[in-house]
């Protein structure tokens, strides 16, 4: 049994049906991937999962928990976290300020401590900062950009701030939405490396969507393949890549 | 010229007041804060006490609109709601001042919080709405609840006691203002070094993204009215003890749209904006008063021309501020620091 459990989940937009029973599991301390062509309904997948879609039918279990009662803000608190295909960082605050506020859910400050930042609520704040800097900053090599406001920042850079602030949220599963998208060889491969270093290194599962195929490649250890909202194939990256269906979604098929 | 600011302890580095100089030059603030009172008439002690209260009020409105996003056009009615409360508690129940202050504040903060949970479906333009009508209702309160607030012709309010001492001067009175307007200052400072006023900038940033960070986005929402409305409350308890009168017409519209211009003038989204907006759209008007009288004392018949022009030229000087700099005036003082840092080089 695995971390998370997708079970015969299903979404569908009035007449259009973007998933049917499309059934993941996603073992701890993995690194799963989902492609497929463009529109197959894999960002709906982390949608559902993060809680932002509701499924029409299907189950999600997070470490045995059904999450299917469990809002949106709670998820935080339970260790999902999540990057997105389009960038969606805090733009009016700085690099450090994002990455602290992926902790939100872990911190205890209510309102009238903060009024006061006293205390305890100094104390926590020191704690996280010391946290930030040493286990997600000097990790991410993003030392001297920390206290530039984000939408300063170059496309790649902001993908990496965005990993931090997913990272802050001390996640032991985290939904990758296209990381390397629009990067260059160099970028891809820093990405590439952060995304393999945070599974072995914090026991983070790691559940990613890519296009790039040779990423996919080097560093995923298992592989579904999503199409026209329903999984066609799964397994080891080798045995998708010279499945029959998958070369007919992504090829076509030969004529006669 | 400055050249860097390096920090051994992450606790200095998150420090309010970052460097030596900063220290010496707010010092220097406090020292002149103190001092002025003994130096000023009555006419520029009235002035810096309306000054005082307008800044904790703007800071109010600032944390709901300029941090959490969240627009409101009801604002001078928590005001309202402040300087009713405080006057009815003062005449009807004989309650001290330092206990009316921040009751006041709960007072306009329960209202808030209500005024405040529409905000949960509707955000922009259709919350905007929502709030002019909470406007709309809490004046006719004001008006027609005439056994309590009564009525067009409103409360009169015995100037305050405190430990003893009556505060029934522009002098006296000066110190009350002025360190409620320190600990509201000092207060929405600290807000914004946790993960509360984090959470605000968030939900007005991009508040899907902020749900999927764990943060509950109607209890923060309901936060920023709270807190926003306390401090309206706030203000209009140190105002109703000033004036010592509060009717119906001293809360409408109009006034809600110029603490709407304070922060817009002075800088969404910063303390130190809201303190300048303050101070801006207090102080301008009478300036531009004394200047037209001058010219008054010169030819008499010309003032059926000139006081129209003293709302042209205010409205003037905001629109030419705002085109010139939409950040506001803490942005063209961020821009001045940086220029006297550096110089004299450019950059």
């Amino acid at each position: 049994m695995g971390i998370l459990e997708v079970d015969t989940l299903s979404l569908s937009f009035g007449g259009l049906q973007v998933l049917s029973d499309v059934s993941l599991d996603v073992s701890e301390g993995r690194i799963f991937a989902i492609i497929g062509p463009n529109g197959a309904g894999k960002t709906s997948i982390l949608n559902c999962i993060g809680g932002f879609y509701r499924p029409d039918a299907g189950r999600i279990a997070f470490d045995g928990r059904d999450l299917s009662r469990v809002s949106t803000d709670r998820r935080a608190a339970l260790g999902l976290a999540r990057t997105f295909q389009n960038i969606a960082l805090f733009h009016g605050m700085t690099v450090l300020d994002n990455i602290k506020l992926g902790a939100h859910a872990h911190l205890k400050t209510g309102l009238l401590a903060s009024v006061l930042y006293w205390g305890a609520a100094h104390h926590e704040e020191m704690q996280l900062r010391r946290e930030v800097e040493e286990e997600i900053i000097d990790f991410l090599e993003i030392e001297d950009i920390r206290n530039l406001p984000v939408r300063a920042l170059p496309y790649g850079l902001q993908k990496r701030v965005e990993l931090g602030r997913a990272l802050a949220m001390r996640p032991r599963v985290l939904l990758m939405d296209e990381p390397v998208a629009g990067m260059n060889a160099e970028e891809t491969e820093d990405m590439a490396r952060f995304i393999l270093d945070i599974k072995e290194e914090r026991d983070v599962t790691i559940i990613l969507i890519e296009h790039d195929m040779n990423v996919i490649m080097d560093i995923s250890d298992h592989v579904a393949v999503i199409n026209f909202g329903r999984k066609i194939a799964e397994g080891t990256p080798e045995a998708v890549a010279d499945h029959p269906e998958v070369i007919r979604a992504y090829l076509g098929e030969k004529k006669g | 010229m400055h050249i860097g600011n390096f920090k051994e302890t992450y606790d200095a580095d998150e420090a309010v007041f970052r460097t030596p100089t900063v220290r010496w030059w707010m010092g220097a603030l406090f020292v002149a804060l103190a001092i002025f009172p003994f130096a000023a008439d009555d006419y520029l002690l009235y002035m810096a006490n309306l000054t005082g209260i307008a800044i904790v009020g703007a800071l109010g409105l600032n944390i709901l609109t300029g941090f959490a996003g969240q627009i409101s056009l009801g604002h001078a009615a928590f005001v309202g709601v402040g300087a009713y409360t405080s006057a009815i508690l003062t005449t009807r129940l004989g309650m001290p001042f330092l206990l009316c202050l921040p009751l006041s504040g709960l007072m306009a903060a329960a209202l808030g919080v209500i005024v405040g949970a529409p905000s949960m479906r509707m955000k922009g333009l259709y919350l905007c709405i929502a709030t002019l009508a909470a406007q709309m209702i809490f004046m006719f309160v004001f008006i027609h609840w005439e056994s309590l607030t009564g009525g067009i012709r409103g409360i009169n309010v015995p100037p305050p006691t405190i430990f003893g001492l009556k505060a029934d001067t522009e002098f006296k009175y000066y110190f009350v203002t002025l360190p409620v307007v320190i600990l509201a200052v000092a207060a929405t400072r600290n807000i914004f070094r946790t993960r509360v006023g984090r959470a605000f900038i968030a939900i007005r940033d991009r508040d899907i993204s902020a749900e999927l960070m764990g943060i509950n986005l109607f209890r923060y929402k309901l936060y920023a009215f709270a807190i926003s409305s306390f401090m309206a409350g706030v203000a209009g308890c140190l105002w109703v003890n000033f004036i010592k009168i509060v009717t119906p017409e001293h809360f409408p519209l109009h006034e809600s749209i110029r603490y709407l211009a304070m922060i817009i003038v002075g800088g969404l989204g910063s303390v130190l904006g809201t303190i300048f907006g303050a101070i801006f759209m207090t102080l301008v008007p009478e300036i531009l008063k004394n200047i037209l009288s001058i010219f008054q004392a010169m030819n008499p018949t010309a003032m059926s021309y000139l006081f129209p022009l003293q709302s042209v030229v205010f409205g003037a000087m905001i629109v030419g501020f705002l085109v010139l700099e939409p950040h506001g005036l803490a942005e063209i003082w961020r821009r001045m620091k940086d220029f006297f840092r550096l110089w004299p080089f450019e950059y």
